[in-house]
């Protein structure tokens, strides 16, 4: 595949979003891959966590914002804890979804539930699930 | 001892053998436990964006509570309670901005909260206040080489100040089991992500991570899967029907909560352990074993 990187790209101001939500330093990153090899949800990502940290370095948030990876990632902190810069992905994951999520561009809709799904989910399952894909 | 108690959204209902189980396993121990009026759900997750303020007021508002018992610490059965309670507590013991706002935001509650209440995981409670050598005097009926997988899951050891036990290998429910009589069984999944919400939207993921962490606890010899978690439980209890389509060389395993297993050896009686609460019947297995 080939990126074009441009000066435009990396001046995105969609990366300064990011860094200010997740409170991480993007150039921290030096592109181990340690994120990726210990993360339990990659066999339904689209991009890798190292990916999605590289292409918010260069800008490519378009890429990012439409991506599986953000809604699969389920915050379990395991590259947070092992990553050797101290980079928080999960929080950089919950920035990108909280850049969707504030303009109302819902992943759940609780309407679309189905009264089967309702009764048998447990409230845990609900809040915590509304609080990561909903506004 | 007097533990101050708070339960969360789970625990009154899917949950009960959960909470049935631990009261009376405490009460066997001789632990006097109050249940926190007036609880809040604490929003099950940590709010994990640097100005997200607001989804903090939920767990300290329950901090508040806590305080008005004139309790100092506050002990949990959930891990994703346990987890968000103690991480909006640290966030704003670290940072007084964020306390003053908060404690303005609840400008009617009588107390101005000063993040000094501690909150503690049951286990911890067990390994560290009441301890394992004093639960064996307590026990009643060994659970006679039973061969349990205790699954820690995420919430209850990352990160890792947060966590009571080692990160990447915990080793608390096992020595529990070991106490009660129950062959600890290793394996590598037991801190491997269940796929926690994603149970709504996407049961696949939760199917797969339900396969691979089962199976792996069988292939070491597991009879049955310990957990400290309502939303672990169910997925991997609940949605063994959605790993056994997606997997048919899956094998059933029972799911049961760490405390119904303390109960079983405090000999606590069978009705608060609520067996029927589970969609894998650990009965048949608990009565090979000799245990019900
Ligand atoms: S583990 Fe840390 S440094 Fe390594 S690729 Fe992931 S984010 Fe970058
Ligand atoms: S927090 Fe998200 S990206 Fe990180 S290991 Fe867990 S699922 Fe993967």
């Amino acid at each position: 595949m080939r990126i074009n990187i441009s000066r435009q790209k990396l001046k995105n101001p969609l990366v300064k979003k990011i860094q200010e939500l997740s409170g991480q330093n993007l150039l921290a990153c030096y592109q181990c891959g340690k994120c990726s090899a210990g993360c339990p949800s990659i066999s339904q990502m689209d991009l890798l966590p190292n990916q999605v940290i590289r292409y918010a370095q260069l800008g490519f948030t378009d890429e990012l914002i439409n991506s599986k990876t953000i809604w699969v990632c389920a915050s379990c902190m395991t590259c947070n804890v092992r990553c050797p810069k101290g980079i928080n992905i999960a929080e950089i994951m919950e920035a990108l979804r909280q850049i969707l999520l504030r303009q109302r561009k819902e992943h759940v809709d609780l309407n679309k539930l189905s009264h089967e799904q309702l009764c048998e989910l447990p409230p845990i399952a609900l809040v915590s699930n509304f609080r990561k894909s909903s506004s | 001892m007097k533990l101050s108690y708070y339960p969360g959204c789970t625990l009154k209902n899917h949950a009960k053998n959960f909470e049935d189980s631990t009261l009376c396993s405490l009460k066997q121990l001789g632990i006097g436990v109050e249940e926190l009026p007036r609880w809040n759900c604490c929003g099950t997750v940590f709010s994990l964006t640097t100005d997200d303020l607001i989804h903090h007021i939920a767990p300290v508002r329950n901090l508040i509570r806590a305080k008005e018992q004139n309790a100092d610490k506050l002990f949990t059965l959930c891990a994703m309670c346990y987890n968000t309670l103690k991480r909006s507590n640290q966030r704003v013991k670290d940072n007084s901005e964020d306390l003053e706002k908060i404690n303005d935001f609840m400008y009617r509650e009588e107390i101005n909260y000063q993040g000094d209440v501690q909150v503690l995981h049951l286990l911890e409670i067990l390994q560290n206040e009441i301890k394992f050598e004093n639960i064996a005097k307590k026990i009643n009926k060994s659970l006679g080489g039973l061969n349990v997988a205790s699954y820690y899951g995420c919430m209850l050891v990352r990160p890792q100040d947060i966590g009571f036990d080692d990160m990447e290998n915990p080793s608390s429910m096992d020595d529990l089991m070991s106490t009660l009589g129950a062959q600890p069984v290793e394996f590598p999944y037991k801190t491997e992500c269940c796929g926690a919400y994603q149970t709504v939207d996407n049961q696949d993921i939760v199917a797969e991570r339900t396969f691979q962490i089962l199976s792996s606890a069988q292939s070491r010899g597991a009879e049955v899967v310990a957990v400290s978690c309502p939303l672990c439980a169910f997925n991997l209890d609940q949605r063994q029907k959605k790993t056994e389509q997606n997997y048919p060389e899956f094998k059933h395993i029972p799911v049961l909560y760490f405390t119904q297993l303390l109960a079983l050896a405090l000999g606590c009686p069978k009705k608060s352990l609520r067996l029927d609460l589970h969609h894998i019947d650990p009965k048949p297995i608990l009565k090979e074993k000799g245990l019900i």
